[in-house]
């Protein structure tokens, strides 16, 4: 399946519209001394899409997420951002481009309140200058206000009001997973990434993180590429789907497609999942 | 009243006094330990870079005037004007952030994720290399700070006291500006640290490095305002300790004063640098005033190192410090 930089994208069998590409990355190769994590992979990610990407542990999944968002710096390889090349960036000016994250590992701020955690989200939205904070004009004021509302209003959405006030280290895994969305969307991202949102979570919190993941995408428009270890969840969820093993791409396409894929079955499917 | 216990007022408030400088310096050893894990052991000499740059300024004095003569034969000293105080302190601040960017760009983005012990490293590194070179850009000689801080024998405590007690309190004025100045101090630093948007980030930095970058935060913007900021402290700080006992070498040890300090208090709290300031400060002085004649003396130079580590055994994260828990 190959698209043009220039086509206007396709719409889906539940009627949504998938635009034009919104990411695109060529050639990618990744090197860690001798080991090559990610071995000459090329693919897209289309305007309003939920595209995944699977393949067992190892396969160099997390390492594409953090070439994506910045954190690692591909050896060869092209990064194309709504069409233009990006040159090397450093993961924050990533951020600042529009790209959201969640870590594989939950990377969140220990040591503040939920409520501070998905406030450093909104941090690029603040522009008034330290004095202006400081005295608390009535701009610097009107903004906290406009930041505090966007914040609030996404941990409506994403029910965890109840521990708004909680320290996030106090919190089980499942909801410092949430939080950690919650923060993430708070940038209102053009783009988000989710590394293994689901992962070690139980069936309902898997239920309920899966309803997020469309709802946002639907609510907001937000363009999402996601990592996902359970074919079950990646084929409930996304429109297209890459996927990987041992660095190289060894399929890319909808889920149906990638499922009859004969190189997928034989290399991922055959993979015990853990 | 008993005379002893007019004393021992007296002297507990001198003790507050003491301690309020102890507490500026420990702050800056907090600052940076707080959002960057680097305990540096160089702050004692910033205050003594800061304050010897601050008079050098004052002064006009010509930078490098030994390497200059010694080079080219000359014997320039001075240069023909002075600059008066605030101005001086301006252009020091100056100084001091330009030397937090260069210390962030020639050592620490080099040395990311590093062990803290080479981070601590390369701070005593740091520490020496300063001390070095304010000596060879400023001259070793001991030198008068004078930026028009009122200074002596505070009439109004005075007056008082003798209208209270029949005996009038010694307070230095120096002192009480001081405690004025690092309240003042510590007011913008928390206000900063809570309300801003480089305080958000800088305890965003602070918690965790890879998620403060993933919401848009440059780590080395930060690190070079932290070492700003504790620049600025390293200043007031400098400018204190520089007036009250002349600006001299031994300016940079009244960093090993802030260790204790830092015991009692705990390396990540501010209030806890402040209270763990004013306790050693205290206790030092009432200690003296107490036992000194009991036991020979000179015990102000050993005090805040016992009651500190009498302290580290019963709560080793200080009195405000974070609960260390391993996590297995
Ligand atoms: N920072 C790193 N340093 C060294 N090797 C790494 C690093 N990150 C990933 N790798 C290696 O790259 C390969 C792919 O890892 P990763 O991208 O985490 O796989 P996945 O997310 O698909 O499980 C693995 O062999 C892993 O050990
Ligand atoms: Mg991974």
């Amino acid at each position: 399946m190959t698209q043009t930089m220039q086509d206007e994208g396709y719409v889906t069998a539940d009627g949504r519209k998938i635009g034009g590409v919104m990411m695109e990355m060529k050639n990618i190769t990744l090197r860690f001394g001798g080991v090559k994590a990610i071995t000459d992979i090329s693919f897209d990610i289309r305007q309003g899409e939920i595209r995944a990407i699977i393949g067992p542990n190892g396969a160099g999944k997390s390492s594409m997420l953090n070439v994506i968002s910045g954190f690692y710096v591909p050896q060869e390889g092209e990064v194309f951002f709504h069409g233009k090349k990006r040159p090397p960036m450093k993961p924050f000016e990533v951020a600042r481009q529009g790209i959201a994250r969640t870590f594989q590992n939950i990377a969140l701020f220990e040591g503040m309140t939920v409520l501070d955690n998905v406030m450093t989200g909104r941090l690029n939205y603040m522009h008034t200058n330290i004095v202006q904070q400081a005295i608390w004009g009535g701009k610097a004021e009107k903004e906290e206000n406009e930041n505090r509302e966007v914040v609030e209003k996404i941990i409506d959405f994403l029910e965890i009001q109840s521990i708004r006030k909680t320290p996030v280290a106090r919190l089980p895994y499942g909801l410092k997973k949430r939080v950690e969305l919650a923060r993430a969307l708070a940038a209102e991202p053009k783009l988000l990434l989710l590394d293994e949102p689901m992962a070690g979570m139980n069936v309902e919190e898997k239920e309920d993180m899966s309803r997020f993941i469309l709802d946002v995408n639907d609510e907001f428009g937000t363009t999402i590429a996601l990592i996902e270890h359970d074919m079950g969840v990646v084929m409930d969820l996304s429109d297209r789907v890459v996927v990987m093993d041992y660095g190289k791409k060894i399929g890319d396409g909808t889920p149906d497609e990638v499922r009859n894929n004969q190189a997928v079955i034989d290399a991922y499917l055959g993979v015990s999942h853990d | 009243m008993p005379d002893q216990l007019i004393f021992a007022m007296e002297v507990t408030l001198n003790g507050l006094m003491a301690g309020v400088l102890y507490a500026l310096v420990a702050l800056g050893f907090v600052l940076i330990y707080k959002a960057s894990g680097i305990f540096n052991y160089a702050q004692g000499v910033m205050a003594l870079f800061a304050a010897l740059t601050l008079v050098g300024i004052m002064e006009g004095q010509v930078p490098f005037s030994h390497l200059i003569n010694a080079i080219f034969g000359t014997d320039v000293h001075h240069f023909s004007w002075s600059v008066p105080a605030l101005g001086a302190i301006l252009l020091t601040m100056a100084v001091m952030v330009f030397l937090a960017w260069a210390v962030n760009k020639i050592i620490f983005r080099h040395l990311v994720n590093q062990e803290p012990i080479i981070l601590f490293m390369a701070t005593i590194g740091l520490a020496y290399f300063m001390e070095g070179f304010g000596d060879m850009m400023w001259g070793s000689d001991i030198k008068k700070l004078d930026v028009g801080l009122p200074q002596g024998l505070n009439m109004v405590i005075d007056e008082t006291t003798y209208g209270m007690f029949g005996y009038g309190f010694f307070i230095d004025n120096l002192d009480l500006i001081a405690t004025v100045i690092a309240i003042l101090l510590v007011s913008v630093l928390v206000i900063f640290s809570q309300y801003t948007k480089q305080g958000r980030a800088m305890r965003a930095v602070a918690d965790d490095h890879q998620a403060a970058l993933s919401v848009g935060v440059s780590l080395n913007f930060i690190w070079v305002m932290v070492w700003s900021l504790a620049g600025f402290v390293a200043l007031v700080a400098g400018i204190m300790w520089g007036t009250k006992s002349g600006v001299q070498f031994s300016l940079s040890l009244i960093a090993l004063k802030a260790l204790p300090v830092l015991m009692l208090g705990g390396f990540t709290s501010i209030p806890g640098a402040i209270v763990g300031g004013l306790i050693i400060g205290v206790g030092e002085k009432l200690f003296e005033f107490l036992m000194g004649p009991i036991v020979g003396g000179a015990t102000e130079n050993w005090f805040a190192y016992v009651l500190a580590l009498i302290f580290l055994v019963f709560r080793p994260q200080g009195l405000f410090g974070e609960k260390i828990i391993e996590r297995v």
